[in-house]
């Protein structure tokens, strides 16, 4: 604010947001096919570690419901994908996983530690299941079809979902709920005898990012053509957003942004060229990141930021 | 009309009666001092006061609404702030955070950042916390610890202020500053209700003191009142002979 450098760095840093965008926007009009794929499932990754780390990074409540959220996104797709136009159906996704989260969130969020981690990875099992009884008991099939609309399409729709769950982060965390979201994660009661309605807090929170999980398993459901509970409900989709954030460092937004991206682009060149040895490789580095990088990518980036600028210092 | 007012105020934990049957009121404007043994139920009634707990029987009272059962949030918003026995300052954030907070969520209608950026200011130079404003709160020292939970209380502008045990922990001179501090938070007019161990304190700032014991109140009235009381020397402050 006062130091002249800091309005200098934001304009570069806004600047080359700028460029990055551009680059994303216009990226189907020349990149191949296999690349606007690929950074489809990047922004999907990008969607869900920044909306888990909306909630789970301030406050410590570490939940691994983004594939229940997700999963119900997807379905909303198939159910409703041949009533209303995509646009209103992602927006009901979002919704209807928003709802799960109130009634989730309102049952839960008493809970503290482990018992919420158990608890919201209990919960994707549960709908995995429920879904899959009805469906084989009820319906008769397992599986669905959802419309298609072409990956253009797709890629577009995600960088739109992608754009508004980072500005909505950035918002957020400026904001004064933004700083009562943290003294949530610090101290609860101090919390709430200094006038934070902790509990709306805490449930309209994690109704918003299970809103843009949702959103983002309703755009992926369209991609996949055939769904079914397994697919949609995918336990890895759980933890990889939690693995992308620590991975990335959840201290800054830029972090869990910069994580999911790596990791989804590491994992799909460890696919491509290693078929055999990727998940071995993908568990060295992941083992590796945990140990080493306690404070993520963004940790130990600042890290060397400061180690080069103090240098600097002792030279003049 | 009293500020606050509890009428037969009981909490029991399992077959122990934490505070049975406590009747009280404070005056606007007052000191009020809640003395008493280890476990006389101090802290427990500062508890129900500020709604972490809620009565097993009994009314509290707050500007005449009856505020049993409400949430912690809400009496805060209504004017009721507290500090810890054991502090809960928000520890990886800033002190200047830590105070803004309780601006931002406090008794006063929404606040621009400016504003509520300002009062957290004037807040941190009031307890003179203002060189330490960018430190994260875990690294203060523990009497600063304490201020800042005054200070974090203070920004959400309330009527009554619960201070539990500031000066515990602390050496004489920052007891006598913490003094000082008290009486500057009076002097702004707001109502105090105080736990306190230090005796000198106490009487000193004190304007009417209740002593609890075993849950029960046992003595009610100005410092002199209960210095000179038969039974609270009994069971609290020694023998009379040394007296």
């Amino acid at each position: 604010m006062h130091i002249p450098t800091s309005n200098y760095k934001k304009r570069v840093a806004l600047g080359v947001l700028f460029i990055l965008l551009i680059v994303m926007v216009t990226s189907p009009l020349y990149a191949p096919r296999y690349t606007v794929i690929l950074l489809t499932s990047i922004f999907m990754f990008i969607v869900l570690t920044v909306s888990w780390t909306v909630f789970s990074g301030p406050t410590g409540y570490v939940s691994l419901a983004p594939a229940a959220f997700f999963g119900v996104g997807v379905y909303a797709s198939a159910l409703l994908g041949f009533v209303f136009p995509l646009p209103v159906v992602i927006l009901l996704g979002g919704i209807s996983s928003s709802c799960l989260a109130v009634i989730v969130g309102a049952l839960t969020l008493r809970l503290r530690g482990i018992y919420f981690v158990m608890f919201t990875f209990g919960l994707v099992e549960l709908l995995l299941h429920f879904i899959l009884w009805w469906e084989v008991n009820i319906t008769g099939t397992t599986g669905r079809v959802v419309p298609t609309v072409g990956n253009t399409t797709v890629y577009y729709l995600m960088l739109g979902v992608l754009v508004i769950v980072i500005l909505t982060a950035y918002l957020l965390n400026r904001s004064r709920y933004g700083l009562a979201l943290q003294s949530i994660g610090e101290c609860e009661e101090a919390a709430a005898h200094t006038g934070v309605h902790v509990t709306a807090m805490k449930i309209s929170t994690f109704a918003l990012s299970a809103f843009f999980m949702g959103a983002a398993g309703a755009i992926m459901a369209t991609r996949w053509t055939y769904i079914d509970p397994r697919i949609a409900f995918n336990p890895v989709l759980s933890f990889l957003p939690v693995l992308m954030a620590i991975f990335g460092g959840t201290g800054q937004l830029y972090g869990p942004v910069i994580g999911a991206a790596l990791f989804t682009y590491l994992e799909e060149f460890l696919i491509t060229r290693f078929p055999y040895y990727y998940m071995l490789i993908f568990g060295f580095i992941m083992v590796f990141a945990i140990l080493y990088l306690p404070e993520g990518l963004v940790g130990m980036i600042q890290k060397l930021w400061k180690r080069i600028g103090g240098a600097k210092h002792a030279d003049s | 009309m009293p500020i606050l007012e509890g009428m037969r105020v009981t909490k029991h934990f399992g077959g122990l009666a934490a505070v049975s049957n406590v009747d009280f009121h404070v005056e606007q404007g007052e000191v009020f001092g809640l003395i008493g043994p280890n476990g006389a139920g101090k802290t427990t009634l500062f508890n129900l006061i500020s709604a972490v707990l809620s009565p097993k029987s009994g009314t509290i009272k707050f500007k005449g609404v009856d505020i049993t059962g409400f949430k912690p949030y809400k009496i805060c918003r209504m004017g009721v702030a507290r500090t810890f026995q054991t502090v809960k300052v928000f520890p990886n954030m800033p002190v200047f955070q830590n105070v803004i907070l309780g601006s931002y969520f406090g008794t006063l209608p929404r606040m621009s950042s400016r504003d509520a950026s300002e009062k957290a200011l004037e807040i941190l130079e009031f307890v003179g916390l203002s060189r330490v404003k960018d430190t994260p709160a875990g690294d203060l020292t523990l009497a600063n610890q304490k201020r800042l939970e005054v200070a974090r209380a203070m920004a959400t502008h309330p009527d009554l202020l619960l201070l539990d045990e500031i000066m515990a922990g602390l050496n004489p001179t920052e007891v006598a500053e913490a003094m000082e501090m008290v009486i500057r938070i009076h002097n702004r007019g707001i109502t105090l209700i105080m736990i306190e161990h230090v005796m000198k304190a106490v009487m000193r700032l004190c304007d009417r003191i209740m002593v609890l014991h075993h849950g029960q109140k046992i003595a009610e009235g100005t410092p002199r009142e209960i210095a000179d009381s038969e039974k609270v020397i009994k069971v609290y402050l020694g023998e009379k002979s040394r007296a």
